[in-house]
């Protein structure tokens, strides 16, 4: 029946094809056929056989002598927001009631999103997820100083029908809704929680952070919109972290572990050049979710523990060159210091011997930024 | 109050030019300017050196333009008044009214909400990162997350910063500290099946530390901050490494506090 129309679409493509659904994969039927890779969905998904058979484009083979219905039904059950791909997959099935027929589809539309959650964590799909990615189909952070980083589609809940999907940037390991409404209607589970960390830690060798060649291109086109003058100050002034950096913390290249985040990534509200102070009633509250240490170490806490734990002397593990302190501070930052005395917390204590920043300094680097 | 500065702008006079340019598509970010604040000069003190065809991009804005130029100088002309409108905007939206104004439109969410999804979309503020034009574009100045992040239309992307300028976001929750959102402190957790990320996990306990010692050094100005987990009786929706010295630390900090800060609701 179906071949009556030449050689259409399979049901995959044609629901990756949709408007709204440009974020999805495309699923192999040969993972879908593994029933393997299927345990435990029957349960989650109503009408799964008939649901399976329209994902895989298969004939349902008992009910080929089914009444047939008027197709305005279609129309009416359907309704607008139904593109017209899915009609024309369901009319090549027609021997089934319409009704049936939307209610088969959306099981299919659930099914094949729980499928695709699971797919895109095996190797074929993230393999194939990859692809989009570095073809940028999911967009970049909106983040002004994770400068485009690219981002990826993740849920936050792995049931369907809670949320929908929402884009991770590996740059602030943050999570961004989509600009664009189209996507506002997709379920975040189809994609999973897994998914977005999973990949970076799959492929820990690409390169997240904004490329050279990258950024260059956009200053290039900046200044050609706008000849007058240079790109903002706001990246040269990223100095090189200290020298003996690890080259992986914590399982993550260091070169990859939050570029969007740390020193000269945090924006600082300033009024006529000055920065607000933090003992303003509306000051700086939420620096922290945008810090990052300039010296890695600090986030090896098996090592940290361990030399506290032998009692080493202050100084002993101070690396070089990070003088200026690993984050830029504010001058309250002193009095910061001297309250931390009081505090016991491993943390804080290393904190203080690895980075005490002179208030000149300081000075100096704000000086610099006004302007 | 506030309906009183839209209502009694120029109630006789249609300001044609200022009224086109504000309800063209694409200037939904800029407020309209007081025939008042335009026609004094003070208020437009340096510009003549900025803005080329000064006197009439001013006559334009104004609505008293009544040159015969021919289209060429015209396009020119209507290209100074523009940019003149956004140069004197900026100056504008940090006035009195200047401020109600956009106040209004930021309660309105003319500028857009945040896309970051813990900030639940969040009302935006217009911002520059530089004060001199032709640096770089508008960006959104979130109160709640205290960050910045591009329009996300490609039609606000063109817009110059400057119209806007640095200082606008800021000075505006000084005037208002009341409407000053109060901050939250959940963040995002990246998990794999389930289980924590470590390197994630690890950041996110080295900033959890930086965000305690804020309590400390706001209590050095006898100042108290609660993020809105604090303020709520139980936190049972994120729980955190550090959760029982936080709650030891607000203690002290209520202590040594001699008055608890209003944070405006």
């Amino acid at each position: 029946m179906s071949s009556s129309e030449g050689a259409p679409e399979s049901w995959i493509s044609s629901f990756c094809s949709l408007m709204g659904h440009e974020f999805f994969a495309e699923v192999s039927e040969d993972f879908i056929e593994d029933d393997f890779n299927l345990t435990g969905l029957q349960s989650q998904v109503p009408r799964y056989k008939e649901a399976l058979e329209m994902i895989l484009d298969v004939e349902p083979e008992d009910d080929e002598e089914e009444e047939e219905e008027e197709e305005d039904d279609d129309d009416e059950i359907l309704g607008d927001e139904r593109p017209v791909e899915y009609r024309r997959a369901g009319e090549r099935r027609h021997a089934r009631v319409a009704s049936d027929l939307s209610d088969i589809e959306s099981s299919a539309e659930l099914l094949y999103g729980l499928i695709h959650q699971r797919y895109i964590t095996s190797r074929p799909g993230i393999q194939q997820m990859l692809e989009k990615y570095e073809m940028q189909h999911f967009g970049v952070c909106p983040r002004v100083n994770c400068n485009g980083c690219k981002v990826l589609p993740v849920g936050r809940s792995d049931t369907p029908g809670q949320e929908t999907v929402k884009l991770f940037c590996p740059g602030c390991m943050d999570i961004y809704t989509p600009p664009n409404s189209r996507f506002h209607s997709v379920d975040g589970a189809f994609f999973g929680t897994t998914f977005g960390c999973l990949f970076f830690m799959t492929f820990p060798d690409l390169d997240i952070g904004p490329r050279l060649d990258a950024s260059l291109a956009s200053a290039v086109s900046r200044n050609a919109s706008q000849p007058n003058r240079s790109p903002p100050p706001q990246v040269p002034f990223e100095s090189p972290t200290p020298d003996d950096q690890p080259l992986e913390i914590n399982g993550v290249r260091t070169s990859n572990f939050c570029p969007g985040l740390g020193r000269g990534k945090i924006y600082d509200s300033k009024i006529y050049g000055f920065k607000v102070s933090e003992a303003s009633r509306v000051g700086p509250r939420m620096r922290w979710l945008r810090m990052k240490p300039r010296d890695m170490y600090e986030l090896d806490e098996t090592d940290i523990h361990e030399k506290m734990a032998a009692r080493q002397g202050p100084g002993e593990f101070q690396p070089p060159g990070d003088k200026d302190g690993d984050m830029e501070m504010n001058p309250e930052q002193t009095q910061e210091m001297a309250i931390a005395n009081r505090k016991k917390a491993p943390m804080r204590r290393r904190r203080r011997e690895a980075g005490d920043p002179t208030p000149s300094d300081r000075m100096s680097v704000q000086g610099a930024e006004i302007g | 109050m506030m309906e009183d500065f839209n209502s009694e702008t120029d109630s006789d006079y249609t300001s044609y030019w200022r009224d086109w340019f504000v309800s063209s598509r694409g200037n939904e970010y800029f407020c309209e300017i007081d025939e008042d604040y335009l026609t004094d000069r003070f208020n437009l003190t340096g510009l003549n050196t900025e803005v080329p065809y000064y006197q009439y991009a001013l006559d334009l804005v104004t609505d008293v333009f009544d040159l015969d130029a021919d289209d060429d100088l015209r396009e020119q002309i209507e290209k100074s008044a523009r940019h003149l409108y956004g140069l004197v905007h900026a100056r504008y939206i940090v006035t009195t009214r200047g401020l109600a104004k956009m106040l209004d439109k930021y309660k309105k969410c003319d500028f857009g909400k945040c896309p970051r999804v813990i900030c639940e979309g969040h009302p935006l503020l217009p911002m520059g990162q530089s004060d001199l034009p032709n640096m770089s574009t508008v960006k959104l100045y979130c109160p709640k997350c205290e960050d910045i992040y591009n329009p996300k239309s490609s039609r606000h992307a063109s817009i110059d910063g400057a119209y806007f300028g640095t200082s606008f976001h800021s000075i505006l929750f000084q005037v208002y500290p009341a409407l000053n959102p109060e901050k939250s402190m959940r963040r995002y957790e990246p998990r794999i099946y389930g289980f924590k990320v470590h390197a994630a996990a690890a950041l996110a306990r080295w900033q959890d530390g930086w965000r305690e010692d804020l309590h400390w050094r706001l209590a050095e100005f006898d100042m108290t901050h609660k993020f809105i987990e604090e303020s709520e009786s139980e936190d049972d929706a994120f729980d955190y490494v550090e959760e029982p010295e936080g709650a030891k630390v607000d203690k002290v900090v209520a202590e040594t506090a001699s008055g608890r800060m209003d944070l405006g609701n």
